[in-house]
């Protein structure tokens, strides 16, 4: 492959490598220098656990892709399905020439060391393309899986939605039992074209022991709308993440959705960034959160209305479960032209007694109520999203309570 | 009976086990068991299910999921013996559509009359030997009190139990005929009688003027 002109990234990422993200903890990200395992095939063991975030790899019935650490174990069925792309980034890259003017766009790689190294020690990533006016029906599976301690895993993904086109993407990302030190910073570039959509689900079950910092990225033209989702409900060790939506054609909509279980000692700091640039163009970011044990979660949120007749509106929701637990909602909001119309919202508290007591009365026990309304403040009711995923989440949800402990651990 | 503010409320949630409210004096002795320090939901298992007079709404929960777990029943992860139709069945018997309310959130967006069918639903999968309803007739209209006051003759009539209703109205004891009726005033019981016996005075006299000559008596 004639990598030649990935060399002015690679300068640029190079000048970049010690700058530091505006949020969350710095990593050294030196400590993970590990090679990959190389597996043959996708074990049992892989197989359940990918299931858990959505992928389900024993019958592939959609474009499915499946890396683990840095290999490609699985990149197939798109070509059987009308109008619809799917490869890894690298072979994409050497195979569409065009596509360089994509790499790198929705996001900039000198943005911090994260997006730098992500660049240096790119892993592969994955390319989903639909053809103009192509409706792909079933969502199409990805999962990116650290199996190997000590690993970096920074998977470059570029997804483009053709004129017209509509694709449903459902990514999962976990850590296999083995691995426990390990760091992912997955790299997305979401291109939604005229009129097109993208509704993309993101399920992530990392591990106590894992550093996450995706840095995410979309261009939304005329018409299109751009969904994003997101479920994080397992214990990470530090996650932080902005993706940022640039609302660049008239009545271009973006909507981010995120439903956050913050357990034991989880860092985690979230924030939407939508930038309203061209007249009519509006966004949403609803962001529900749990937390417990010692988790520290900030939301963060950005609107920035530039046109006229644009309209935003920033959300969170925080249940408290413990009283070690923190929740930081900081939304800004930016108006930047007089015909915008900005709002956010937020309200944190405990859970609301009089619930719990109500539940209490149908003989339900204290902690399988808790269980109960905690899941029923997390429940998805995600928009564009069909069923069997929407269940798919909500079965995440209720591993919650199977514990008996109603999801509660103690304070 | 009694006037509003007379504590008939606070004594249905102290009965049922409400924190907020606290015994002082007294025991509560349920089929010769002590209740007075069992939770909410200890006193429910007993067999004691309170009817709320406005039950809270609550999202992200389905009222078939409610009801299933008011009869023991967990719905997401069912034993065998475990009847499935429960919801199912309960909801016909106050008659609200099944497939039109089991996955309905729980009393979001329910009219009044449908709040206190969706509270009969639960407390019947309940199996209850105590019945507190509170209210179960007001903020009603003419059609959902004749189903409240049908499907409530019915579950008595079939599995027997005792039943403490709270009301201000007689709309729902054409349906129900109480053995005693109490009136309260102050938070105490003041006068006590057959329903034959008092309800023609409580009508004639009104509150005030019966418990005025009660407590002049006593």
């Amino acid at each position: 492959m004639d990598d030649a002109w990935r060399e002015r990234f690679r300068m640029r990422a190079l000048q970049a490598v010690t700058k530091r993200a505006p949020y969350g903890n710095d990593i050294d990200l030196s400590e993970f220098i590990q090679a990959g395992s190389i597996p043959a095939t996708i074990t049992e063991e892989v197989k359940r656990k990918s299931l858990e975030v959505g992928v389900d790899v024993s019958q592939v019935k959609s474009g499915t892709y499946f890396q683990l650490d840095h290999a490609v174990l699985l990149s197939q069925l798109a070509s059987k399905i009308k109008g619809l792309e799917l490869m890894p980034t690298d072979l994409a890259l050497s195979k569409y020439e065009w596509l360089r003017e994509y790499y790198w766009k929705a996001l900039s790689v000198e943005q911090d060391k994260y997006t730098a190294m992500a660049e240096l020690k790119q892993t592969k990533g994955y390319f989903i393309r639909s053809a103009p006016n192509e409706k792909i029906e079933r969502p199409v599976q990805a999962c990116l899986y650290i199996d190997t301690e000590g690993v970096l895993q920074a998977p470059h993904n570029i997804i483009i939605a053709e004129d017209g086109s509509e694709l449903n993407i459902i990514t999962g990302c976990t850590v296999g039992n083995k691995s426990k030190r390990a760091a992912h910073l997955g790299i997305s570039e979401f291109y939604v074209k005229r009129n097109a959509t993208i509704i993309f689900t993101m399920i992530h079950s990392w591990g106590d022991e894992t550093y996450i910092r995706p840095r995410t990225g979309a261009i939304v033209e005329e018409g299109g709308t751009f969904i994003s989702n997101y479920v994080l409900i397992k214990p990470v060790r530090d996650i932080q993440s902005y993706p940022t939506a640039y609302l660049t054609g008239r009545n271009a909509k973006a909507k981010f959705n995120s439903i956050i279980y913050a357990s034991k000692d989880s860092i985690i700091d979230l924030g939407n960034r939508l930038i309203l640039m061209e007249e009519g163009t509006s966004g949403e970011s609803v962001f529900k959160v749990v937390a417990t044990g010692t988790a520290k979660v900030y939301n963060r949120g950005q609107m920035i209305g530039q046109s006229k007749n644009t309209k935003g509106h920033l959300e969170c929701r925080g249940l408290m479960l413990c009283p070690t637990a923190s929740i930081t909602a900081i939304p800004e909001l930016i108006a930047e032209h007089s015909d915008t119309e900005l709002s956010h919202e937020a309200a944190i508290g405990k859970l609301q007694e009089e619930q719990l007591h109500y539940l209490m009365s149908r003989g339900i026990q204290p902690d399988q109520a808790i269980g109960i309304l905690v899941k029923g403040f997390l429940d998805p009711g995600l928009p564009g999203l069909p069923e069997n995923l929407q269940a798919e989440i909500r079965n995440r949800l209720s591993l919650l309570d199977k514990s008996g402990g109603g999801g509660r651990e103690p304070c | 009976m009694g006037h509003n503010a007379s504590g008939k409320t606070i004594l249905a949630l102290t009965l049922a086990g409400f924190p907020q409210y606290t015994v002082t004096r007294g025991k509560i002795i349920f089929n010769g068991e002590d209740l007075t320090c069992k939770t909410i939901d200890e006193r429910a298992r007993a067999g004691m299910a309170l009817a709320f007079q406005s039950p809270p709404a609550i999202r992200g929960i389905r009222l078939g999921n409610v009801i299933s777990l008011a009869g023991g029943v967990n719905p997401w992860t069912p034993k065998p013996g475990d009847d499935p139709d429960l919801p199912q069945k309960m909801l016909e018997k106050v008659n609200l559509e099944p497939s039109l309310y089991i996955n309905r959130e729980l009393n979001v967006g329910f009219s009044g009359g449908e709040r206190k069918r969706s509270e009969l639903a639960q407390i019947f999968a309940m199996k209850p030997k105590l019945m507190i309803l509170d209210e179960p007739d007001s903020g009603v209209d003419i059609d959902s009190l004749r189903v409240v006051g049908n499907s409530l003759r019915d579950y008595i009539i079939n599995y027997g139990c005792t039943v403490i209703i709270i009301t201000h109205h007689r709309h729902i004891l054409q349906y129900l005929k109480p053995t005693r009726v109490h009136v309260m005033s102050n938070g105490r019981i003041v006068v006590t009688g057959s329903y034959d016996e008092l309800m023609p005075k409580i009508e004639a006299m009104g509150y005030e003027q019966l418990i005025k000559e009660a407590t002049a008596h006593g």
